[in-house]
């Protein structure tokens, strides 16, 4: 029964939480109020740790609270409850947009948002950059990743590892 | 099946390197999608980020169903999505059942700071291409400053700046045309 409960808190969280990950937090609180399954003081440990582990923060949450209300199973659920409504939305949203790519209005839209979405990127990049790069020395390793990045050509993946043990070398 | 496993293998990837929300995957994303096996170009891969930004459910979800619909159906979308939040399924757990008490470990902190800072670097680069891409005319040039205004100074939700956006060119283009 509890899996039935939490597979439907989630569908609806899914469905509401427009955008990115920490659009979710509200709603978890919600549940945390709701039912006994997870404090608020444990769910900002949970966000915590969320941010810092891989995988998308929407994603990492539901999997963290789903655990914490019912286990593995409960995980599990709750993380399917939270990617049901994307996937049956964007399969709709993607047929529509096959049939109406050509219209004038649909291009028209299309080429306004992508100016916006360059400044949400921007300002997704600021946020991060608020938190991480705040001395001297994260400056000239962020001038130092970047320079990589840029002449340099190698997978992100390559830079993220490469990052991870500058920060144990210089203990940041 | 192969195109299947292959999907699903690459959004496992993407996954698992993914630190933070769905805008800390557009890196990854590029580099897999657009310059390694040209699923679609940059300016596409901006417009499935618009999309996922307004429809229900998280961004980077919504992205990865996108790019596995548009490469193999619903079976596509499905293993895309699969591959996307496996890795978060088996770590969390993991840490959830055992390791929570290593998670304040100092070496994991300075690694995570080390690689925020590389976040930051590999969103810049992107920033330069989607610039020269991106923002051709006044009206783009208009829209953006818009926007960065209003996340910056009001802390507009994406949402509406999107939907704001997308109106502004609309009531532009309108006016043009007469």
């Amino acid at each position: 029964m509890i899996y039935v409960i939490l597979f439907l808190e989630f569908f609806k969280i899914g469905l509401f939480a427009i955008g990115g990950g920490l659009v979710t937090v509200p709603f978890l609180f919600n549940l945390a109020e709701k039912y006994s399954w997870f404090t608020a003081k444990e769910l900002a440990d949970m966000i915590a740790i969320s941010e810092s582990t891989p995988g998308p923060l929407g994603v990492n949450m539901a999997t963290y609270a789903g655990y914490h209300a019912a286990g593995i199973g409960g995980g599990i659920i709750a993380t399917i409850g939270l990617v049901a409504p994307s996937v049956i939305v964007i399969i709709l949203v993607a047929n529509l947009l096959r049939k109406y790519s050509k219209n004038y209005k649909v291009q028209t839209v299309l080429g306004g948002i992508r100016p916006a979405v360059i400044a949400l990127i921007m300002y997704a990049g600021l946020q991060i950059a608020r938190l991480s790069v705040t001395n001297v020395l994260t400056v000239l390793l962020f001038a130092g990743f970047w320079a990589m990045i840029h002449f340099w050509k190698k997978s992100p993946i390559f830079y993220l590892c490469l990052a991870a043990a500058v920060g144990m070398v210089l203990k940041l | 099946m192969k195109q299947l496993l292959d999907l699903f293998g690459l959004f496992f990837k993407i996954g698992l390197f993914t630190f933070g929300g769905g805008y800390a995957m557009l890196p990854l994303l590029q580099d897999e999608i657009c310059r390694r096996r040209g699923f679609c170009n940059e300016q596409e891969l901006l417009d499935l980020y618009s999309i996922g930004q307004v429809t229900p459910g998280i961004i980077s979800i919504n992205v990865a169903t996108f790019i596995g619909y548009r490469q193999a159906g619903i079976k596509g979308a499905v293993a895309a999505t699969a591959g996307m939040v496996v890795p978060s399924l088996v770590i969390i757990t993991l840490i959830a059942a055992v390791l929570q008490k290593y998670m304040h470990n100092r070496w994991l902190t300075y690694a995570f700071a080390g690689i925020r800072i590389c976040v930051v670097a590999l969103i810049a680069d992107i920033l330069l291409g989607l610039w020269k891409k991106g923002i051709t005319n006044r009206l783009s040039m208009a829209i953006f400053l818009g926007a960065i205004l209003l996340l910056l100074i009001f802390n507009l939700s994406a949402v509406w700046v999107v939907v704001l956006s997308a109106a502004t060119a609309l009531t532009v283009r309108k006016a043009w045309r007469k």
